[in-house]
């Protein structure tokens, strides 16, 4: 055997370990310095803060980048699933550093309230700007822009008047032409949430065994490609957040899909939010209210619904022109705190009806 | 034989096992928090996870486990054994892009097959309009086709582990056995099988781990498992608590697993040659054989690197220069660094865990080093989170101290910490196959020969185990690469990697843009792989 290989192999193998262990050693201290730094500076102009959000960076980045050119104040992000985040805001309790916590679905957000991490944000212009059923009842988190759930239908197969309601697609006449998400969607689950809200469970339950019955195929894992089998012909009609419709009619100009505003004469088309509060511990309550208030103004509401063809929380403010054009709709006025408190009982319900 | 590799090191017993201690401990920590989990029981929810589906998602993972053992050993077994003992046209090549389908995260190939083969797809919307196939092909949206997606994405597992331990037996074997006039196949069966046995087991438990532990792929596929059981009780139920009991029953189970892999390979140390630096004869084949070998590895570098690849490129042609800024440069470079500083780590703990189970056979210390296994068997994001509330509580304790800031969480070294549990088992492999070919009469032979423990230690046994820890560390490092769930929520402020990136534009639905990243995460994993091929040698010949 020839030893020398292997021994250089071993030289090379300490030479990696002692670089790790000097990077081991120095890096987290350098960072520390600089967060250190940070802080420091910080503490004496006030210019920074920390956010922990469910929403992607893509879709944050840009306003919290505006928002400092504004400003002058930095927001520092983490950004995760909602329930990790709130698993270590629990933990971290009064010694978090985070500021505002921020997540992309009323349930998450409720669930925080419950598990007491958020706190009561008094301002006047939030209360003014952001309607009362897109933010918690004690004003603990407000909705900053509002995602849209309703019926998208094969224009080649679906004439609109034979569409009216969420609670018709359960109709016979739909047999094997409906296409749905998993059920394992919040999205799924705060709409049903809402029609438990409406209806009842009983109800509900006869609507989602319904749905179940005319399914067209097994259940999507996305909405954009339950959009894409519409158009492929598998299915005639589904439910899907709008603006993943928006996202796809932008790429295929041709797409034989077209939004239908669900229960206009009938309670509603049921939104969901993303939304933010600000901590019960933050470390700086008065900037994470400044940049709650700064993300409800005219021009980031205008960002918010620019990004990701989503509609603004605030009333005045326009969509995006291409959302625009698929015209306005009553939305369901119900508060979407109750979308959190009845998402257990709604998944209960779609588990039982055999919707996966 | 086993008293003397004993008496060798007998003083070093109980170094070995303190330094077990540590890793159990290591392990054991972020794992106390399904242990809590069992103070108080969620009556209702379990009830109704039981009456509504617990049945049938413990049958999908039954199924799905059991497929994708038994695709990964078939076509990780073959494909080892086909370029290690033939020759054939385009072997050398096929030699590295079979390694490939391992670069590329299970859930994005998954999802590229999902695009490709459903209604609406590219492939069954071809057949519809050209050839007037009206039910298109059937769909990998079932729990046939999470099988296959994988056993594409894992038998690499297999596959590389199995082709070491082929090439590490050596020539001697193989020339007795065609001298006494063996026949290929009749050596593959007799000899060869059973002698890479420990190596095939591993991979396969290697990939059943992953696949049981696996949420994001079996996710876009529509199959529900035993994970999904989890997951839904903590997103959608809101109970940490639960899911947390529901996972610590998983790892229950592959600790069941992991101990019956170590019985049934015996408990007799395989008596393998050390003689890897020969390079091997293989036997030329010609004609149609030559064509089925070529085509068999043709085939499986077309469905598990060229197709899923060709579509990454595609989206991320029209999605580059959007997405592209000065920023991802840093971002490949902090990826490299997380990786290659964790699976140098996550190496060095295993080949210590390793040279224990090696040489202290002790029942005792054979079920703790099992357990020591178990971080691999979590969902990732359920560890993470362990491992985050043990470095919260850490940083209150530090506090309580009078040290005022957050020194743990957030930094280096509790990232490290957690690649370090979850991926021990994935370094620990290969390490422990290598280990388990010293045959403890050259230990005895030094030790005749008056050379101390410690150099023989570092001139004969750790020489040995290069191979196996050059072949962990690529495991680990891909692995590291592909990592999300911990990175997610363990880093420092800033350090971002090409995984993340993958899961922030996949979980918004934006493929396209995902494929960015996507494709860089491969060319990155590829880098280690072409280098492992080249410096073990194997390409030579």
């Amino acid at each position: 055997m020839n030893l020398r290989e292997p021994a250089q192999a071993l030289k090379n193998l300490v030479g990696v370990g002692l670089i790790t262990l000097l990077m081991m050693g120095c890096s987290p201290n350098s960072d520390e310095e600089k967060a250190e730094a940070e802080k420091t500076t910080a503490a004496q102009s006030e210019q920074s803060m920390l956010v922990y959000s469910a929403r992607k960076e893509h879709l944050i980045k840009p306003l919290f980048d505006a928002f400092q050119k504004d400003t002058g104040i930095q927001v520092n992000f983490v950004t995760d699933e909602a329930q990790p985040l709130l698993a270590r805001l629990e933990a971290e309790s009064e010694r978090s550093p985070a500021d505002l916590f921020m997540a992309v679905d009323a349930g998450n957000l409720w669930q925080a309230t419950q598990k007491n991490i958020l706190r009561p944000t008094d301002s006047k212009l939030l209360t003014d700007r952001i309607p009362a059923a897109y933010r918690d009842p004690q004003n603990q988190w407000f909705g900053l822009s509002l995602r849209a759930r309703t019926i998208v239908y094969s224009t080649e197969r679906v004439k609109p008047e034979d569409l009216s309601t969420y609670e018709a697609l359960a109709d016979a006449k739909w047999k094997k032409k409906l296409c749905l998400r998993t059920s394992q969607k919040v999205y799924n689950q705060s709409l049903v949430a809402m029609l438990i809200q409406r209806w009842g469970a009983e109800k509900t339950e006869t609507i989602i065994k319904g749905w179940v019955d005319n399914l067209a195929t097994e259940v999507f894992s996305d909405d954009t490609a339950l959009i894409k089998a519409i158009a492929a012909g598998q299915c005639d009609v589904g439910i899907v957040n709008t603006y993943y419709y928006g996202a796809l009619a932008n790429e295929q100009k041709d797409l034989p899909v077209a939004v239908f505003w669900a229960n206009q004469k009938a309670g509603g088309v049921h939104v969901n939010l993303s939304g933010a509060g600000i901590t019960k511990h933050a470390p700086h309550p008065e900037l994470a209210q400044q940049l709650l208030e700064w993300l409800v103004s005219d021009k980031a509401q205008a960002m918010f619904a620019e990004i990701n063809f989503e509609y603004p929380a605030v009333a005045d403010v326009k969509p995006h022109k291409a959302v625009a054009a698929w015209g306005e709709f009553e939305a369901d006025p119900e508060n979407l705190s109750n979308a959190g408190r009845l998402q257990a009982e709604a998944i209960k319900l779609m588990d039982r009806a055999g919707y996966r | 034989m086993r008293v003397l590799s004993r008496s060798f090191f007998q003083k070093g017993a109980r170094v070995g096992r303190s330094i077990l201690a540590l890793f159990v401990l290591l392990v054991a920590l972020p794992l106390v928090f399904l242990i809590q989990s069992w103070d108080t029981v969620d009556v209702n929810l379990w009830n109704h996870l039981l009456a509504t589906q617990m049945s049938r998602l413990l049958f999908n993972s039954f199924v799905l486990a059991c497929g994708v053992s038994i695709g990964v050993g078939i076509l990780g077994f073959t494909l080892a054994w086909i370029t290690t003992t033939f020759q054939f046209p385009g072997r050398r090549i096929f030699e590295w892009t079979l390694v490939l389908p391992f670069a590329i995260p299970a859930y994005v190939s998954a999802f590229v097959w999902t695009g490709l083969t459903d209604y609406s797809g590219f492939a069954s919307t071809t057949l519809r309009t050209y050839l007037g196939f009206n039910e298109g092909i059937p769909s990998v949206r079932s729990l046939g086709g999470a099988i296959i997606i994988f056993t594409f994405a894992f038998y690499p597992y297999v596959f590389l582990m199995v082709r070491a331990a082929l090439i590490s037996q050596g020539e001697h074997i193989f020339e007795a056995a065609r001298s006494l006039g063996e026949s290929p196949r009749r050596f593959m069966w007799t000899v060869a099988l059973p002698m890479v046995r420990p190596a095939l087991l591993l991979g396969i438990t290697l990939a059943v781990m992953e696949t049981l532990a696996d949420f994001g792929a079996v996710s876009v596929l529509g199959v529900n498992t035993f994970t999904t059981a989890i997951y839904k009780a903590w997103y959608g139920f809101f109970s940490l608590q639960t899911a947390a009991q529901l996972a610590s029953l998983l790892v229950l189970v592959i600790f069941i697993i992991l101990l019956f892999e170590y019985s049934a390979r015996g408990r007799r140390i395989k008596q393998g040659m050390a003689a890897g630096r020969q390079p091997l004869h293989r036997i030329s084949l010609y004609g149609i054989r030559a064509g089925l070998a070529t085509g068999i590895c043709f085939l499986v570098t077309l469905l598990g690197v060229i197709i899923p690849i060709t579509q990454l490129m595609m989206w991320a042609s029209r999605m580059f220069a959007e997405v592209w800024d000065a920023r991802w440069s840093a971002l490949i470079f902090k990826s490299l660094l997380l990786a290659g500083v964790g699976a140098f780590l996550v190496i060095l703990c295993a080949t210590a865990v390793a040279v224990v189970a090696r040489f202290d056979r002790s029942r005792f210390t054979q079920f703790f080093v099992r357990f020591s296994l178990l971080g691999y068997a979590l969902p990732g994001s359920i560890l993470a989170v362990g491992t985050m509330l043990l470095f919260i509580s850490l940083d209150h304790k530090l506090y309580e101290l009078g040290i005022a800031r957050s020194v743990v969480l957030g930094s280096l070294g509790a990232l490290m910490l957690a690649y370090v549990v979850r991926f021990l088992v994935v370094g620990f492999g290969p390490v422990e196959t290598a280990l388990s070919r010293i045959r403890p009469h050259i230990l005895e032979a030094g030790r005749a020969l008056g050379v101390r423990r410690i150099p023989l230690f570092f001139s004969v046994i750790l020489p040995m185990m290069v191979p196996g820890i050059s072949i962990g560390m690529l495991l680990v490092f891909v692995d590291l690469l592909k990592e999300m769930p911990a990175t997610l929520l363990l880093r420092p402020l800033g350090w971002d990697t090409l995984a993340l990136k993958v899961y922030e534009y996949t979980s918004e639905g934006e493929w396209q843009r995902a494929a960015v990243p996507g494709l860089l995460l491969v060319a990155v994993g590829l880098l280690p792989v072409i280098w492992l091929v080249k410096r073990s040698g194997l390409g030579k010949k």
